[in-house]
């Protein structure tokens, strides 16, 4: 046996285990997926077998899993510049590229194939789109292009509560795109502010993030344009089908503080936050996290009070 | 490198494919799961073979 071959069959000490697998399919952003999608299944005014129904959320969820091994592969040289990526299992050294290539794809087939069979063929090739608009039009097309990344790529975190509704009625209407146009409109001031207090990481990069390509002052004001157009569909939406009075209330309040978060960082200036390591921004960022999952509980609350005659106006 | 008999490699791999395991065995149980469901369903019809259609 030569040295070559010794060193060939030699494992390698650092071997992923099965959590840096796991790792790949971004599972808080799946948690995001699961939460959003059975609030769009429950939302809908069709009763859902509870297998078929738990089969719906996971086959959504390993989708949008898939969506992210794939991301993770594309994105592996610009992981391992940013801080907040460099721990991910492709730039930590632990799975190969080529490993979260085969993950994504399997998963993105296994997912479409087993939603359109559990549910409907329209479900699946919704799914099929979600996957299709992530990977492709967002990280591999315009995450490096355009400083409006962050706005298209919340479109394809927006979609999972449509696929939901389609996946238990296999229809579509107008409720679910109100759902989607608040994850829509939610995903910029949510990542922008993050982007102000994480501030080498997209230059180092080179992502073309507002912050880097428009400057920190351009970045505030879009926050706050953005957070007042959320406002208003935010609490418009509490009229519509998936609305109430429950959602109305949480809705009123939560916007008056995300308005009031946004208006804070528009008035900061640079020095401001750097004395405070931008408090203001950071603490937005932690609200931004609780405003969507209360708007999507108050939705859901809605729903499941129905049944009862008390949900809804 | 010298590896020792009970190297952390080696718990490594038995939990990756102790996690593989379980994972096949949860779609086994759940695609039986969901076609019980489907089967039993009210709309469920058989599809017609062959042998039905003469």
């Amino acid at each position: 046996m030569s040295d070559a071959s010794i060193n060939a069959s030699t494992p390698r000490e650092d071997e992923a285990g099965f959590g840096d697998y796991f790792a790949l399919l971004k599972p808080r952003v799946m948690s995001l997926v699961v939460f959003t999608a059975f609030v769009g299944l429950m939302a809908a005014p069709v009763g859902v077998h509870p297998v078929i129904g738990f089969c719906a959320v996971l086959f959504i969820a390993i989708g949008g899993g898939a969506s992210g091994a794939l991301n993770m592969w594309w994105d592996a040289d610009i992981d391992q510049v940013m801080k907040r990526t460099k721990a991910r299992p492709i730039p930590a050294g632990k799975v190969e590229a080529g490993e979260a290539l085969s993950l994504g794809l399997a998963l993105s087939g296994l997912s479409v194939i087993m939603l359109a069979l559990a549910t409907n063929v329209f479900a699946g090739a919704f799914l099929a789109f979600t996957i299709f608009f992530y990977v492709v039009v967002y990280t591999m097309w315009l995450k490096r292009a355009t400083p409006q990344n962050i706005v298209i790529g919340g479109a394809a975190g927006a979609f999972p509560p449509v696929i939901g509704w389609i996946a238990a009625t296999g229809t579509m209407s107008v409720e679910p795109w109100l759902m989607f146009a608040l994850t829509f409109m939610w995903t910029p001031p949510h990542f922008w502010a993050l982007a102000l207090f994480m501030r080498s990481d997209y230059d180092d990069a080179g992502v073309p993030m507002l912050t880097v390509t428009h400057g920190r002052r351009a970045t505030r004001v879009h926050i706050l344009v953005y957070t007042v157009l959320l406002a208003i569909l935010a609490v418009g939406t509490a009229f519509s089908g998936i609305g109430g009075p429950i959602y109305l209330a949480v809705a009123s309040v939560m916007n008056g503080l995300f308005l009031l978060g946004a208006w804070k960082i528009f008035r900061r200036n640079e020095d401001d936050s750097e004395v405070d390591d931008f408090k203001a921004e950071r603490s937005f960022f932690k609200l931004s996290l609780l405003y969507l999952f209360l708007h999507f509980g108050a939705i859901l609350v809605e729903a499941s009070l129905k049944p009862y005659g008390l949900g809804g106006w | 490198m010298a590896l020792k008999k009970e190297h952390d490699l080696h718990k490594r791999r038995f939990g990756r494919n102790m996690g593989v395991g379980l994972l096949l065995g949860s779609f086994v149980v759940l695609v039986l799961a969901l076609t019980m469901v489907k089967v039993t369903s009210s709309g469920f019809q058989f599809p017609q073979t062959q042998g039905t259609q003469d």
